[in-house]
This record gives structure tokens, sequence and C-alpha cells, in this order.
């Protein structure tokens, strides 16, 4: 390994994926060579997001299918993607992760190399180039939907932006949800959500949103409660990226299903 | 035509060291030590804005005295080393002896080869955790390189100044006491130096995953009390 120096006419810049390009010319997934046709690889899910009054609430479910069988029980699917922001992913699992994990260090390279970290939208766009650069890949069958949202600091409100397969993103106002179960949560999502909810009342509607989906959608997984695998949900507020807490998700699964049977619906 | 004269390579050699460390003794000294929670930089630096100081990796850091436009092109340099290895490999196999490895036979390469030698010394700082143990190595003009595991002065009058720091240095000492001994030692007796003209960051643990952490004027000026 030698230190990666480049003379000034001729630098990468903050840019750490075109930096990759130059040092590590192999490393780049060889889009033209992908098999076509179908193939069984692992796919998602249902990831929502929505705005509330500090920022942002994301949540996603924890199950990979492969065609009809589970592949994974305790797949993560919602990521931070730096200190103010998060990704969530649907789409095929491999690919998907591997996007987040250059993503994350895009980001981080940037903030470093500069000395000063990306504006909410600078990294709305990067992801969106990076799902564009994705499309021949998508076009073989293995797509990659990533959902970003984030807490916009010279705005001080949070943030969600959506993305197509072809890598246009487009910003949502209230909320956002993605993954073969999308339809189904945002529909939940759509008629619980007030403006300027407060944060627990973002993260019930976003629980709530996941149990909706996993019970029409076969590759969306509800709360396992043999297991105690639960969905991932975190908030990003002006403070940052902060996970909820295993237990409370638990517990107000567990709380959701109570409600409903003292109702009399079902649960 | 004219026969180029004969110059002794112990000459060049003495030459080009003392171009070099003049270049480096124009600019103002930095101190690394360790302390109980970690690692704390300070430089000698009025400058808000132009950094001496900066992040490497998650629990790697960068000083660098002389040149500014020349130990920033080894900082960014470092900075694309160690996220390519990450990614490449895994976070923990990043570590600052192979970085400080590459920025030694860097400096010695142009030191030996180019017309101009570098007039940077530089520290890459590691704090330690289950698997390496906290180290502050130190790499000349001339690409010499030197682990320490008290504590590291760089740029001119690194003699008065390590002395000062050597009678004041504590095993394990808090933040507020490494802190006001090695802004004392780099004053001296007839300088009062405080928040504002001082660039302080720490490789600290407890800040999660990045341990690096710049300290505002503000806050250097509550330490130091």
């Amino acid at each position: 390994m030698t230190l990666p120096l480049f003379a000034p006419f001729d630098d990468p810049g903050p840019d750490f994926a075109s930096l990759l390009r130059r040092t590590h010319p192999d490393r780049r997934q060889p889009a033209a060579a992908a098999p076509s046709g179908s193939l069984d690889v692992r796919h998602g899910t249902t990831v929502v997001a929505l705005r509330f009054a500090d920022g942002v609430v994301m949540a996603g479910d924890r199950r990979a299918t492969e065609g009809h069988t589970i592949a994974h029980r305790t797949m993560e699917k919602v990521f931070p993607a730096d200190r103010h922001s998060a990704v969530a992913i649907a789409g095929a699992a491999g690919p998907a992760v591997e996007m987040v994990r250059l993503f994350q260090t895009q980001l981080e390279h940037y903030e470093k190399v500069e000395g000063v970290a990306l504006s909410l939208e600078g990294k709305a766009n990067q992801l969106g180039q990076m799902v564009r650069e994705h499309l021949p890949m998508a076009m073989q069958g293995l797509a990659v939907v990533p959902l970003f949202a984030g807490y916009d600091i010279g705005r001080g409100i949070g943030r969600i932006f959506n993305y197509d397969v072809t890598g246009g993103h487009y910003e949502e106002t209230e909320h956002s949800a993605t993954g073969s179960g999308g339809r189904d949560a945002r529909t939940t999502i759509k008629l619980g959500y007030r403006d300027g909810m407060a944060r627990d009342d973002a993260v019930e509607l976003a629980i709530e949103a996941l149990y909706e989906a996993a019970d029409e959608d076969s590759a969306t997984g509800g709360p396992d409660l043999v297991r105690g695998i639960y969905p991932l949900v975190a908030t990003v507020t002006a403070e940052g990226f902060d996970p909820v807490a295993e237990d409370e998700v638990a517990a107000r699964f567990a709380a959701l299903i109570d409600r409903r049977r003292a109702e009399g619906r079902r649960p | 035509m004219t026969m180029p004269y004969y110059v002794a390579p112990e000459q060049v050699m003495k030459d080009r060291a003392e171009y070099a460390q003049k270049g480096i003794a124009r600019g103002r000294s930095l101190i690394a030590t360790t302390f109980e929670g970690g690692v704390v930089i300070v430089a000698d630096n009025p400058s808000r804005s132009l950094h001496k100081i900066s992040e490497i990796y998650d629990r790697i850091a960068f000083a660098g005295v002389g040149k500014y436009n020349e130990f920033d092109q080894l900082r960014v340099s470092g900075v694309r080393h160690a996220d390519t290895k990450g990614y490449a490999y895994s976070r923990e196999d990043v570590d600052a002896r192979s970085l400080a490895n590459l920025y030694a036979q860097y400096l010695g390469q142009v030191f030996t080869h180019e017309m101009k030698p570098l007039e940077v010394e530089i520290l890459v700082a590691e704090l330690g955790n289950e698997l390496r143990r906290t180290q502050l190595y130190h790499v000349a003009y001339e690409g010499t390189i030197t682990d320490e595991d008290r504590f590291a002065v760089l740029g001119g009058e690194t003699e008065v100044i390590s002395e000062r720091m050597r009678d004041a240095w504590r095993s394990d000492w808090a933040l507020r006491d490494a802190l006001a001994a090695a802004v004392a030692a780099l004053a001296g007796p007839e300088r009062t130096l405080a928040g504002e003209g001082l660039e302080v960051a720490v490789l600290e643990r407890g800040n999660g995953r990045r341990c690096f952490r710049r300290l505002s004027a503000t806050e250097v000026d509550e330490l130091l009390g």
C-alpha cells in the first residue's frame, strides 16, 4: 500500500467514490457482468419515515426473503448515514447494504477532507447518484430503493426524501414508505399522521404502520414474539441519530396488541 | 561546456536538512500528550479555520507543523488511506502504525530524491483499545519515525518545550492538568496563551465510534480556569 497522493490538477477532491475508482478500479461492481433473468436474491421489506415536532422517525422490519423462503430474520434495514441523517433500504439486500456502506463512508470522507459536513440536500443528492449508478443492476432485477431522512441543521427541521430506481429523489413533506409492504404502511400512517406530533406518538405510529404492513405482506416481518425480534426504530433530531431501545419497541408492540384485544378488534 | 561542480553527498543532505529545519522552526509549536481519558493535542495556532490538528479516522488524529499546504496534503492523503482501507477491509483494521510508516516512507523519499524537502513535521496519534495501545507517532521531515507513549513536541524550540513538559508530565492525569501543562510548556515563562490563541482537540473514549473532538475556545478557557 502506498500513500494515495495526487497532483493538484488531478485530485479526486472530497468524493470517496471517485477516489475508490482511481485507487481500486477492480473494487467497483461490474454491472454488465451480472447474469440476466430472475435470480433468487434476498429482498425486503417495509421501511417508513415520518416527520414529528423535533425531527424524523424511521423504522424498518427485519425480514429478508429469497423467493418464497425466509432468508434472514434479524436483518437491519435502518442505518445511521452520519450524525444527523439516517438511511433505510428496500430491494436486493446485498447491493443495498453495500450501497449504505459506501454512502456512510462517502459522507464521513467528505466531512473529514473538507472540514465541514455536507448539507442535508447535498447528502440526498449524493445518494441519488449512487442509486442512478446502480441502474444497470436494477434492470437485471437487483433494484435498490432507499429512503433517506435527516435533521436539517440550517433550517431546524426534519426532512424526508424518497427515491426511485433511476436515482430520482423527491422530498416528502410529511411521511414516506417504501418496499413491498410500503403501500399498506403508508395507508396506516396517512390515517394517523398529524402535523407537529410528539416523539412518542410518531414512534407509535411508525410501529403501527409496520404492524399493518407485516399483516398484509409476506415479505415483511412483524414483531417476532417467540424469538424476541422486533423492527428497528430510530429518531433523528438536533441531538443526532438515536436508536429507540429494543425494550421500548417490544413494550409498544405488546401494548398495541393488548389495546386491540381490549377494543374487540383482531390484534 | 561547463562541468557541474562536485558536491559531496554529506553536504547535500546537510543543506537540505538545514533548509527543512529552518522552515519548520519559523512556525509555531505543538504538543500532544496522553491523559486518563485519551490523548489531547494542543497547538499554538490563532487561526480558527486553518487547522493544524484534524481527524483521520475513528481513533486516529493527525497534527502537523511547518508549511501548511504541505502538511495539509499529507493530512488529506491520510484520510484517503484510512477510509479506503476501512472500506476494503474493516474499520478495526485501520491503524496508526501503518499510516505513520507510509508517511515516513514518503517523507524519506522526498528528502533524498527531490530538489526540495518537505518543511513539515507530523504526528499521528492513536487512542488505544482492546486491540492496540495508545501511541503517538512522530515523523520528522526526513522520514525519521519515533513512537512515544507519553508526549510529543513538534515544531521549533522543541528542546526547551520538551524540557518543560518532561518536568510537568504525570501518568493518567486529568484533561485539565494535561492541558494546563501543555499550554504552559508552549507559552514559556514570558508569554501567556489562552483559548483564542490555541487550537485544542482530543481523542477520547466515550464519544461513540468517532473519538476525535475539537474543544472550543470557551471550553479551553474554562478548563484552564
